[in-house]
């Protein structure tokens, strides 16, 4: 609950900003996006159609980028040359390409290229996901570094094949170790989808700047935007910050209460 | 014990890292039952010796055969080979995520399919003998240092091994937890489990070791039956060895 009383005061600095601002001559004219205007209404109707698109391309993009980023990584930690070489190439290659980039390239040029139709949403998801994935590579390849060489030899030890000694004893502690960085990626991905606004995606950015051209009324209709973004992204925070801690709830046993749980548990050790 | 199965047997196996050698054609012959007891200086490739024989570091040359199987990079004979062999480490690298009866049913499900009922079963049995089956549903870091490390014990016999290798088991421990570990391995070295240890623990080395092997810069200076090894070491090295280890 507390989370939304900060919701509220963070939205209503913005307003107080924007408020304290009109120092200049511009006279706003807050009825293209009010509520209690029957045509501002309808406006919000049509900015808030852009959340499905913004939403589920994020989203789409995340999930394939961080498959994908996980074999690059593991790709990258092999004992195979070949397999670190490539995971070189890919980091390398994709890192360096602005995303802006990457997304008209993909929209204009792999049709061409492959001769295959692809539609705004397929193409955007795709140049976001190759980008990203980069990144992502490099956030697991660091998660499961850290992971104590003790955890692999005991694997081994067992005799369990790499699969399953991934599966159940690497990746399980290195993804708990990299959640904040890939919430991270999560939030930059939601405001990274405003790039395909360019190719014509009808998600939140594109509804802002259709209604521009229609209504003339840029600084109202962009600090909408803002908001839209700036809520989309508290909330998204919020499950990324909930599941950490989810997560650290099962850890908790692990680390921060270990040392605290020892006394009674040798307690209970020496009357056996 | 001279007719008992040979059980691990090592030929003139080197191990370098870099320019180091850590060992210098070593050979070794473990038999069926047998108690080794592995002592020495630090740096003086104890550990290393025992990470070759399942494969933890692959040798450079020479030969190790475990029950026959030659080890090599071929995976399908590791895997067979890791399977015979438990380990119990210095730092009991337990898995902190999971429980202590997911830690010891983990392998035997995975690796040997066993259901996930007959592998409780076992794990419970051996948390038993382990003397910790109260402490089954909880996390690794709940539990003290020698409890842990019992639990490691009670891992690695869950795979049912036909050898047990323990590398330095109560050097990370406190000194009031090294008795409980230790009583632990005296009953499986009582119950017939053909065992290679490191340690510096000599009071434990002379009540279970039926050969002692001492070695000193990468090489086994001397191995020998355990009593005479105490009484009348021959070696100049292992008899400093032993009154540096035993004077205080």
């Amino acid at each position: 609950m507390t989370r939304f009383i900060k919701l509220a005061l963070v939205l209503g600095l913005a307003a107080a900003v924007l408020g304290g601002c009109s120092g200049s001559n511009y006279s706003w004219g807050w009825y293209v996006v009010s509520p209690f205007d029957s045509r501002g209404a309808s406006n919000i109707t049509f900015l808030m159609s852009g959340f499905a698109f913004t939403i589920s391309v994020a989203l789409c993009a995340i999930t394939i980028s961080v498959i994908v980023g996980l074999l690059v990584a593991l790709m990258g930690l092999s004992p195979n040359r070949v397999l670190r070489s490539a995971n070189i190439a890919y980091v390398e290659f994709f890192r360096a390409i602005p995303m802006l980039v990457m997304v008209l390239w993909v929209y204009y040029g792999v049709p061409v290229l492959l001769d295959v139709r692809m539609g705004v949403f397929v193409a955007g998801v795709i140049a976001l996901a190759l980008c990203d994935s980069a990144f992502e590579a490099e956030i697991f390849r660091a998660g499961i570094q850290s992971i104590d060489h003790g955890q692999r030899e005991a694997a081994d030890a067992l005799g369990l094949g790499y699969i399953d000694k991934m599966r159940y004893v690497i990746l399980p502690q290195a993804i708990r170790r990299v959640l904040p960085p890939l919430g991270n990626q999560f939030v930059y991905m939601m405001k990274a989808s405003s790039l395909l606004s360019v190719i014509g995606l009808t998600d939140l950015t594109r509804r802002a700047n259709e209604l521009v051209v229609t209504e003339y009324r840029p600084l109202e209709i962009y600090t909408f935007l803002v908001l839209e973004y700036l809520v989309l992204i508290l909330v998204a925070t919020w499950f990324v910050r909930r599941l950490e801690r989810r997560m650290a709830a099962g850890d908790r046993n692990n680390r921060s209460a270990g040392g605290a749980s020892r006394g009674p548990v040798q307690g209970a050790d020496a009357a056996v | 014990m001279a007719e008992a199965p040979v059980m691990v047997e090592l030929e003139k196996v080197t191990k370098r890292f870099g320019s180091f050698e850590a060992l210098k054609a070593v050979s070794l012959k473990v038999r069926l039952g047998e108690r080794v007891i592995v002592c020495g200086p630090s740096g003086s490739g104890k550990s290393t010796l025992i990470r070759c024989i399942n494969r933890l570091e692959p040798h450079d040359s020479g030969k190790i055969l475990v029950e026959g199987i030659e080890l090599s990079a071929n995976a399908k004979k590791l895997a067979a080979v890791r399977s015979e062999v438990g380990m119990v480490f210095q730092q009991f690298n337990l898995f902190p995520h999971m429980t202590v009866l997911r830690n010891l049913t983990l392998a035997p499900m995975r690796v040997r399919g066993t259901s996930r009922a007959e592998a409780e079963a076992l794990a419970m049995q051996l948390l038993k003998r382990v003397r910790i089956p109260e402490q089954a549903h909880k996390y690794p870091a709940q539990l003290s240092g020698g409890q842990q490390q019992r639990v490691a014990i009670a891992r690695a016999l869950c795979m049912k091994p036909r050898i047990l290798l323990f590398d330095e088991p109560t050097s990370a421990l406190d000194p009031e937890m090294i008795s409980e570990v230790l009583d632990v391995m005296v009953e499986l070295a009582r119950e017939g489990m053909t065992m290679i240890c490191v340690t510096h623990e000599m009071g434990f080395a002379r009540q279970v070791a039926d050969t002692m092997v001492f070695m000193d810069h990468g090489e086994i200076v001397e191995s020998a039956p355990a009593k005479q090894f105490f009484e009348a070491p021959k070696s100049d090295r292992a008899k400093l060895f032993l009154s540096q280890i035993l004077s205080h």
